[in-house]
């Protein structure tokens, strides 16, 4: 027998494990296995007592389904357990988990620092929507690191980016960024809808704040919307004067502090309390109930997606009706270094790439292939394509098209699960068509 | 809220209610390494029915400026100390885990003062595994990861907080790590492992007393909770099945529902 001394390890459950069990106790839902979905709008109270702890903030607890629910809490734990956050928030969409999260940290008159390779719904929300509630935003590109820097006012409250740009595939240099943010005293958030917690967890790379447009890859089936807005835990809100709204007391609380009481929780609880219950953007149990069933096999799927994208990239890259492919993976990617560091599981399905011929070629392409679906969503198991200068990104006037990093011969594409053979003979079809625009039919 | 003890500014929650010299006052002391924060499920509670509930953060911890305090018994003057910084006369303590060490020798050497004490995963000793406590003595996070292990029962490593969408390991992970580890944890730990007096401090207490303990607390066992209890006069015990070290938070609901008819029994709330 060997007296060799066995080493301490924690026994936490790992990343697997955890996209299965994490948040849910079948010994408190009547031993139930699957996760029940409770498909109710409120909750009985058990006294007068009871309802006034609970909507003072003084219990845990549901009250009405807006604020929270059963279900859609442990889509809440599972992915905060999954992002080594402290606290999650879930709701109807990506786009309203970015809107509470900018309603959460900002007021009118203040100021956010953003990148400009965003999903196009983004981009209008930081440049339209927001200054109607006062909000303003500087936009920064991606790799221009130290643009975020002199971007940043007195009175900017954030740093807002895609870790991997959409749909341009550049990547913000996150560690660095966050150092900006912090000697700044102000929070970086990071919408990392294209990664998943599987291929990087951002808090360990320094955000603040993740956000995710769960209806992607971490759900992957593409039958349900949902977003989630995740802490971090460690910002301080109390470092500076920069966030009264966490710090000093809270009249729709009697007075709560929101960083005083909750601290690593804080930001969460506050965009609960005060966001849910004022904008209400509220996520369906039934929907928090799908997203649950993709977020079980996120990690064997991502590996596919994965696997599948690299070999897409070798097809296209040699392909004669390609003229470029931009990729992380892709040895010439400007930001190749920085992929392997922050995405060492993957380096994503995404991929941008110019087909010869220009918009017509594309159009062509689009319309020919039979497989991949073209349609306004990523993150499908199955193979998306489109053409984003008449598509996602089609409400953009020329000068933001080319400051979004996009041109008219790009086709974004998805790559899905499917068998690789297949998706490579589909694109045959379409590249065929593409070579012969005007021969073939539009359908 | 803060204050000044011994010169350095001690921050504690009030649990969202301004202090208010008229009522009575309950203090919460918390775990090796942790916060005030520990406490957001019981405190709120407390303070909006008739009490000032002011969960503390030790010297060197959370909030308060100053350096860890090196023994319990420094911990538990410190603590005496509090209770005439705000301006009582008496408290009613309230510990979990080391924070019951610091409660159970406040108690006994401050008798006329402490009203009732509720201690939650306690024992008259704690003493600790010293690869741990070497991790955590020498900065190493791996000591908090391996406390956060150990803290929660089997079923708290799933999840489940009463809080909808908090996740507790990595909250008390992130509580834990919030200042330097081998300042606060390290400190407390070796307070920890050196404290002796648990047991006689025990048989001197006089007050109510309530022990709550958990099936599942690998760090406090029941066996340990129990042992301490019995050398404490008509002491309660409530035992909470599936459930972990970190009680308060695990099973926060069942925690507070105990707690308050305990004190407000004991220790009755200012009436409105």
């Amino acid at each position: 027998m060997s007296d060799k001394k066995k080493e301490l390890k924690p026994n936490t459950y790992k990343f697997d494990t955890l996209s299965l069990h994490a948040g849910y106790q079948p010994h408190k839902n009547a031993g139930s296995r699957q996760v029940p979905i409770y498909q109710t709008t409120s909750y009985l109270f058990d006294d007068v007592d009871h309802a006034a702890a609970l909507f003072n903030l003084e219990r845990g607890g549901h009250i009405y389904s807006r604020i929270s629910n059963p279900t859609v809490g442990v889509l809440e734990e599972r992915v905060a357990s999954l992002e080594g956050g402290t606290a999650a928030l879930a709701t109807s969409s990506g786009m309203s988990a970015i809107f509470l999260t900018v309603m959460t940290l900002c007021e009118a008159g203040d100021h956010l620092v953003v990148s400009s390779q965003l999903y196009g719904g983004t981009v209008n929300l930081f440049r339209l929507t927001l200054p109607k509630f006062g909000i303003k935003c500087t936009f920064v590109k991606p790799r221009d690191t130290e643009g975020f820097k002199k971007a940043i006012q007195k009175n900017t409250k954030g740093i807002f980016g895609e870790l991997v740009g959409n749909p341009g595939n550049e990547i913000m240099n996150m560690p660095e960024i966050a150092k900006i943010a912090h000697d700044a005293g102000i929070p970086l958030m990071v919408d990392a809808t294209y990664q998943t917690p599987y291929l990087c967890k951002p808090f360990e790379h320094g955000a603040d704040i993740v956000i995710h447009s769960l209806t992607k890859w971490m759900a992957g089936h593409g039958s349900s919307m949902a977003g989630i807005l995740v802490e971090g835990g460690k910002f301080d809100w109390m470092q500076n004067d920069k966030f009264p709204t966490m710090t000093k007391p809270y009249e729709g609380y009697h007075g709560l502090s929101f960083a005083e009481e909750f601290g690593p929780t804080a930001f969460t609880m506050k965009a609960r309390a005060e966001g849910m219950r004022d904008f209400g953007p509220c996520l369906s149990p039934q929907n928090a109930w799908n997203v649950l069933q993709g977020i079980e096999t996120l990690s064997v799927r991502m590996k596919k997606h994965c696997e599948n994208a690299e070999e897409m990239v070798k097809y296209l890259s040699n392909h004669d009706s390609v003229a470029w492919v931009s990729h992380p993976s892709a040895p010439n990617h400007p930001d190749a270094e920085l992929a392997n560091k922050l995405l060492p599981n993957g380096k994503g399905s995404m991929i941008a790439f110019g087909i010869k011929g220009g918009k017509d070629a594309g159009v062509a392409f689009i319309n020919n292939v039979k497989l991949a679906s073209h349609l306004a969503n990523v993150g499908d198991t199955r193979t998306l394509v489109i053409h984003p200068a008449s598509g996602t990104h089609s409400q953009m006037d020329e000068a933001t098209l080319k400051f979004a990093g996009l041109s008219h011969d790009m086709i974004r594409l998805s790559v899905g699960i499917e068998d690789i053979d297949d998706i490579k003979n589909d694109f045959e079809i379409g590249f065929r068509a593409a070579r012969k625009p005007r021969l073939v039919s539009n359908q | 809220m803060k204050f000044k003890v011994n010169g350095h500014e001690v921050f504690a929650s009030t649990g969202g209610r301004p202090f208010d010299k008229k009522k009575p006052l309950i203090i919460f002391v918390h775990g090796s390494g942790l916060t005030h924060m520990t406490w957001v499920l019981q405190t709120r509670y407390f303070a909006f029915h008739g009490y000032n509930a002011l969960a503390i953060d030790l010297p060197g911890h959370g909030l308060s400026s100053g350096e860890s305090l090196k023994s319990i018994e420094e911990m538990a003057d410190w603590v005496n100390d509090v209770i005439d910084a705000v301006g009582h006369k008496e408290a009613s303590l309230v510990g979990h885990s080391q924070g019951c060490l610091v409660t159970v020798e406040c108690t006994s050497k401050y008798p006329d003062k402490i009203k009732t004490l509720s201690l939650m995963g306690g024992a008259g000793a704690i003493p600790m595994n010293p690869e741990l406590l070497s991790l955590a003595e020498n900065n190493d996070p791996k000591a908090v990861d391996l406390m956060m292990d150990w803290a929660h029962g089997p079923a708290g490593h799933f999840g489940g907080h009463p809080v909808p969408g908090l996740y507790h390991i990595n909250t008390g992970t992130m509580l834990a790590k919030s200042r330097t580890i081998q300042n606060t944890l390290g400190v407390d730990f070796r307070a920890c492992d050196n404290y002796k007096n648990g047991f006689e401090a025990a048989k001197k207490i006089k007050c109510p007393t309530l022990s709550i303990l958990a099936t599942d607390d690998k760090m406090c066992p029941v066996k340990e909770g129990k042992k301490l209890a019995s050398l404490i006069d008509g002491s309660q015990v409530d035992i909470i099945d599936n459930c972990g070290h970190m009680m308060l938070l695990e099973e926060a609901d069942r925690v507070l529902t105990v707690l308050k008819k305990f004190i407000t029994t004991n220790y009755p709330p200012l009436s409105s």
